[in-house]
């Protein structure tokens, strides 16, 4: 064109037309749901055995049809659950009188094929109001990540603590520098509590470095533990589902919280989705999970989250991969924990459907830190998006589980963190950490208000911290010794929790005072008006309060 | 992106006669030619054989993807010319004092497997492999196929000087030095941008695997 029509211009100025969108191809699998390639559903049960699956006979089985025909239907039911006309099933998910236990015990019997068919029978509110009630816990949580481009312990542990401090329930992190992870996992495991007594923290690396960590009790639990929808792509990871389901039991041997981790698009991105959606191959990962015996899963795309966005009904199908997990008995970990768009409206419109319905955990997770911070390549929301979000809540009268902070109590308690730190690096003989650094923790940013360390130091105190055999246990005597009892206390209520084992059970997170809250003693009730979670009372008063609200005195 | 003009081609043309002019021994520290310097069509490739194992310990490898250099839009996912990327990258070996030689791998448009083989296959046992969209890495035949010396998994940020340092670096690791990691930018929003087109560009990649066929060498005449 010559000339350019005015609008058109400022059009392609905004954020929304930086983002990359392609058409549906469905023959290589490049569409959300529903792809002429997905299986028809179907069932056929002998002696307790399944031996054919959504079209596919037992001796046809490939690994993957393998292990969730044997492992993740219950086959003296699936026949008769099966046998329920697909839009009768979408119809249970949404209605109240029908109990979230009724439609768990259908969905037990439920091919892939078959929950595809169900999904697509639902628009995107009905989704909404299927996770409302399907979700495991009736309280809601929420996720942090904690990570920063240096990989600075002190900046971690206080952004760390500030998360707890908003009310986060578990935190994240990973490594800029993979030698620095040993260090990574202390600054969370001492900033988060110090944030928030009870908070569960993680540090995603290379599987079996991550395994030690949480045998050493520097974590609290594990999520990094991918699972794909077809066999080629496990191969193509070198992983089989026995394998995962082995190192999930290595976690739940030693006491360890541990959920997989999987979502949309991976297959296709790798391209191997064989002509099927990104929807049906997403339901044999939760599937697979659900059949190694796993407690929960985080999903909703996850890293994929620009190719399931990129195709019409992406954001749809996100949603109901979510809802699959919550049908299936699983904990959530509900994803929005990737840089999926440069546009505001978009962003904030793909969190809604976990937002308005409520996940074990809306974000898995949010970004503690600035993006730029971010070492999971960026989230959906980060620290800068604080009010936005605290105003949501308030606004529609949800809780996303974060609460107001004031500047004077995130100064305080990133300052006790910063210096909880600096004693345990001085007990446990790690380089020092100087009453600058701890300084410039408490009121920076980001990395880049941080003056450098000795990263060579760094990483080989940190190697040497894992051969000395450094536990969590170090880290209470620490912690006491350098004069921080209440902290010390904490992290020894978290290594408690190895033995008792209860936070083993779906959804568990703990409250301040390490009690467990899981889908036990806290299973969601939701059936309607006037039950289940409900924002009210103190909590609701606690997200009216923000920072920037006028009260009449003021006036 | 920008727009490549034919006015801009025809300068880029002339800087490459002027280069060669030089008998091709631009000094390592001169930058390499803009994106938009070389057009589509400065590049053939002709198969010359199958790839045998290489017996030269100063070769190293460039295993290119099985639709790079000659299908497609012979264009990385922003649009710079796989002959740019492919003339950056044996000019960083060459610098090095080390030989290009290049194959394509046809059973495989996975970059770790591509790396792999074409390690296997080197001299030097060192390689770099490249899909059609940009992504690369280092590869050395030791290594099990998901390890890597170095990788480059944001193709939308790599520029040309990239791909000329990461020659560079697998000639010296070749050599048998440790060379420092080639710095690479980090572009966070690189996802939403282009990770639905990558997985487009990755897909039509693979259609043109040939499972039953072996590496082949290919001798490449830049025009």
């Amino acid at each position: 064109m010559a000339k350019r029509q005015k609008r058109f211009e400022v059009l392609d100025a905004r954020e929304v037309n930086q983002d990359g969108f392609v058409t549906e191809w469905a023959e290589v699998g490049l569409i959300a749901m529903a792809s002429p390639s997905d299986p028809k559903p179907s069932v056929r049960v002998q002696n307790g055995v399944i031996v054919e699956m959504d079209g596919v006979k037992r001796e046809d089985f490939d690994f993957n049809d393998q292990f969730i025909a044997d492992h993740a239907i219950d086959a003296s039911v699936s026949e008769q659950m099966m046998a329920i006309p697909t839009i009768e099933i979408a119809r249970k998910l949404v209605d109240i009188n029908v109990s979230r236990t009724e439609v768990a015990k259908i969905f037990s019997g439920l091919t892939a094929a078959k929950i595809a068919g169900v999904m697509d029978s639902l628009n995107i509110v009905e989704m909404a109001m299927g996770i409302q009630k399907m979700r495991a816990r009736r309280t809601i949580g929420n996720q942090a990540h904690a990570t920063n481009l240096q990989d600075n312990p002190v900046l971690m542990a206080a952004d760390s603590a500030e998360a707890g401090f908003y009310g986060f329930s578990e935190i994240e992190t990973t490594v800029a520098v993979f030698n620095y992870g040993p260090f990574n996992a202390l600054a969370l495991l001492v900033g988060g509590q110090v944030g928030r007594p009870g908070i569960l923290s993680q540090d995603a690396l290379e599987e079996s470095i991550e395994l030690e960590l949480g045998m050493r009790g520097l974590t609290a639990y594990a999520e990094t533990v991918s699972v794909y929808g077809t066999e080629q792509v496990f191969v193509d990871g070198d992983d089989t589902p026995w394998s995962k389901a082995f190192l999930a039991g290595s976690y739940a041997s030693r006491g360890i919280k541990m959920r997989f981790t999987s979502g949309t698009g991976s297959e296709v991105q790798m391209a191997y989705a064989n002509g099927m959606s990104m929807l049906y191959l997403e339901i044999r990962c939760v599937m697979i999970t659900k059949g190694a015996g796993v407690q929960g899963l985080q999903n909703g795309s996850i890293s994929c989250i620009a190719v399931p966005a990129g195709v019409p009904g992406g954001i749809r199908a996100v949603l109901a991969e979510n809802l699959v997990t919550t049908c299936l008995d699983l904990e959530v970990a509900s994803g929005n924990d990737q840089t999926f768009s440069h546009s505001p409206i978009r962003r904030t419109a793909r969190m809604m459907g976990q937002f308005l319905a409520g996940t074990d955990f809306i974000f898995s997770g949010y970004s503690a830190v600035p993006n730029y911070d971010n070492m999971f390549a960026g989230s959906n929301f980060d620290c800068t998006d604080y009010d936005d979000y605290l105003v949501l809540q308030r606004d529609l009268k949800i809780d996303g589980g974060l609460r107001p902070v004031s500047e004077e109590d995130v100064i305080k308690v990133r300052n006790k963190a910063a210096k909880a730190m600096q004693a345990v690096f001085q007990q446990l003989g790690l380089p020092r950490i100087t009453d600058e650094e701890v300084e410039a923790a408490t009121y920076a940013f980001g990395s880049e208000d941080m003056p450098s360390r000795d990263k060579v130091q760094d990483t080989k105190a940190a190697q040497e911290m894992m051969k000395r055999g450094v536990t969590g246990v170090d880290v209470v005597v620490a912690l006491a010794k350098g004069g921080f009892k209440d902290v010390a206390q904490s992290v020894l209520d978290l290594q408690k929790q190895r033995v008792s084992g209860d936070y083993l059970h779906t959804s568990a997170i703990l409250d301040q005072n390490f009690n467990v809250i899981s889908a036990v003693n806290d299973l969601n009730d939701y059936q309607g008006p006037g039950t289940g979670y409900r924002l009210e009372g103190e909590r609701w008063k606690e997200v009216q309060n923000i920072r920037t609200a006028i009260t009449p005195e003021d006036i | 992106m920008a727009q490549i003009s034919e006015a801009m081609v025809r300068d880029a043309v002339a800087e490459i006669l002027r280069k060669m002019g030089d008998g091709g021994s631009a000094p390592a520290a001169s930058s390499p030619a803009g994106e938009q310097s070389y057009s589509t069509s400065d590049m053939e490739l002709r198969e010359t054989g199958e790839a045998k194992p290489g017996t030269s310990r100063d070769e190293v490898i460039i295993a290119i993807a099985p639709a790079f250099g000659d299908q497609l839009k012979r264009r990385t996912i922003i649009g710079v010319p796989h002959a740019a990327v492919l003339r950056e990258i044996m000019a960083g070996i060459e610098e090095e004092g080390m030989k290009a030689r290049l194959i394509r791998v046809w059973h495989t448009s996975d970059v770790a497997f591509v790396g792999k083989r074409g390690a296997e296959l080197s001299g030097s046992g060192v390689s770099v492999a490249i899909q059609s969209r940009g992504t690369c890495l280092i590869h050395q035949k030791d290594l099990s196929p998901l390890q890597n010396l170095e990788l480059f998994p944001q193709a939308p940020v790599i520029t040309l000087e990239t791909y000329r340092n990461i020659g560079r670096n697998a000639a010296r690791y070749a050599k048998g030095d440790s060379p420092e990691p080639v710095a690479q930018l980090n572009d966070q929003m690189a996802r939403p941008k282009y990770q639905a087109i990558a997985a487009v560009f990755h897909i039509r990649e693979t259609e043109f695997m040939d499972k039953s066929r072996r590496p082949v060498d290919l001798e490449v005449r830049f025009k």
